[in-house]
């Protein structure tokens, strides 16, 4: 069976089903899995269809394209627009739809918009194009920002000074702690983001069982990683434990990436808000170079419209991101909204929950469903 | 952008800018290796690659599960390979060398 040889040793995957059938119980438990990749995992491998019916996992905000606000795109935009502008950004963004179209028509309309997959290769455009202004448009956690600070720290050394930055870097604790005093939502728990704390580590946690009281369980992968998690979040509960613990071990180490942290640090500081799609303005959730990188910093170098830009209403991307509703039960998941014409951001991502669950959630689900509940 | 990518180190290079060649599914890339400063790395070892910086080292079963689990993804692992291979992230040429720095 295709489905039990992917899960790569299926005989720990069932015992794993099974202990987290007998550790439910007769109760039932909702955890959220904070991080795109994990939320990509449970789809492609069908985790959702081997859990117990007791079991929920639902969706977090950890995926860096799908938080974008609309009016941040439009920014994007507006500067690649500007005369003599190279924009370069990662792929994922390039169809990213905001209030005015997305990056690739503004290139259909004659911008010079390049896909790059490092911001080293935007550094590299610049120092090859001193005759024009390159702009970066940097997004995601904590797990790529450390990339763009050693890329600023070098454009400074090296003085490339028509070379900068347009930030959206955002950070992952501020959404978790929004989401813990969201009144839609009650949880039991929460999967980590595994690779986010690679570099912040996973002391940063600890306000989730001190404050709130629920446990987290920092988590790989791999779906083998996915069901020991669950099985270390139950087994907190009822052992009547509440703390963060390490699933992840392989890769994060408590205290994190110490180096990536001390340049983070160097290079941003913390905005005062930042506008979350979905989640709204959160305090203290996203980067902004410090004034030591003005020369470098787009939002001082260019005229950014700065203006908010409502979701469309039929877009439900906000409840999704907040795990409130499933990727299929938004009004236009799959008909007017697909990956090849999203209307929201989960639908471009391939980490985006939508994106995943049209690209994967159908499958598997008679296989998925035969392992599950054999054990169950 | 999130998915981390394995490459096995091939060669260290000289310099200042912490640069080393990593294969990748066969083929090798120039990789920032800076943010490892706390591990030490060499020939051989495996690291996670993301947006041209590696940033965990790993052992051979990560890299191999890691691996197979994006092969999985079909077109998102594509396009991340596809722009991995396109990046250009190399040692500076003494040229360019001209630096204040």
């Amino acid at each position: 069976m295709k489905f039990v040889d992917e899960y790569r040793d299926p005989a720990a995957a069932r015992g794993l089903v099974a202990r987290i059938t007998d550790l439910a119980g007769d109760d039932s438990f909702k955890f959220m899995e904070v991080c795109g990749g994990h939320t990509h995992t449970i789809y492609r491998h069908g985790i959702e269809h081997v859990l117990p019916r007791s079991v929920e996992l639902v969706h977090g905000p950890g995926c860096p394209v799908c938080v974008i606000p609309m009016g941040r795109i439009d920014d994007a935009i507006a500067v690649a627009e500007t005369p003599g502008v190279i924009f370069t950004s990662f792929g994922d963004m390039m169809r990213v739809p905001g209030g005015h179209g997305n990056l690739l028509e503004a290139k259909a309309r004659g911008a010079d918009v390049r896909f790059v997959y490092s911001p080293l290769d935007a550094l590299r455009i610049a120092m090859e194009h001193p005759d024009r202004e390159v702009v970066f448009f940097a997004v995601g956690f904590e797990t790529t920002a450390p990339s763009t600070a050693v890329t600023l720290l070098k454009a400074r050394h090296d003085d490339v000074r028509n070379f900068s930055v347009f930030s959206n870097h955002v950070t992952i604790v501020p959404p978790i702690k929004a989401i813990l005093e969201s009144p839609d939502l009650r949880l039991d728990g929460f999967l980590g983001p595994g690779h986010v704390s690679t570099v912040i580590g996973n002391h940063p946690y600890r306000f989730v069982p001190r404050q709130y009281g629920k446990p987290l369980v920092t988590a790989g992968f791999e779906p083998l990683d996915i069901l020991q998690s669950i099985v270390m979040l139950l087994t907190q509960i009822r052992q009547g434990r509440c703390e963060v613990e390490n699933q992840y071990t392989r890769i994060v180490r408590d205290e994190g990436n110490p180096r990536a942290l001390q340049l983070l640090a160097e290079v941003f500081e913390l905005r005062p808000h930042f506008e979350w799609r979905g989640l709204g303005f959160i305090s203290q959730s996203a980067l902004k170079l410090r004034a030591d990188f003005a020369p470098w910093d787009a939002e001082l170098r260019y005229a950014v419209p700065n203006v908010r830009v409502a979701d469309p209403k039929a877009c439900q991307c906000g409840e999704v991101l907040k795990g409130v509703i499933k990727p299929w039960e938004c009004k236009v998941f799959g008909t007017a909204c697909t990956p090849e014409t999203p209307i929201g951001t989960c639908m471009v991502s391939s980490e985006g929950a939508c994106a995943a669950y049209y690209n994967f959630g159908r499958l598997h689900r008679e296989a998925a469903v035969t392992l599950g509940r054999a054990s169950a | 952008m999130c998915l981390g990518i394995p490459g096995q180190i091939v060669e260290l290079l000289d310099g200042d800018e912490q640069l080393a060649r990593v294969e990748v599914t066969g083929v090798r890339r120039t990789v920032n290796v800076g943010l490892l400063e706390d591990e030490v790395v060499g020939i051989g070892d495996w690291v996670l690659i993301h947006v041209g910086f590696a940033m965990s080292k790993i052992d051979e079963d990560e890299a191999s599960a890691a691996l197979s689990s994006l092969r999985m993804m079909g077109q998102g692992y594509d396009d991340e390979i596809e722009a991995l291979l396109a990046s250009r992230v190399e040692a500076r040429e003494s040229a360019a060398r001209t630096g204040s720095g």
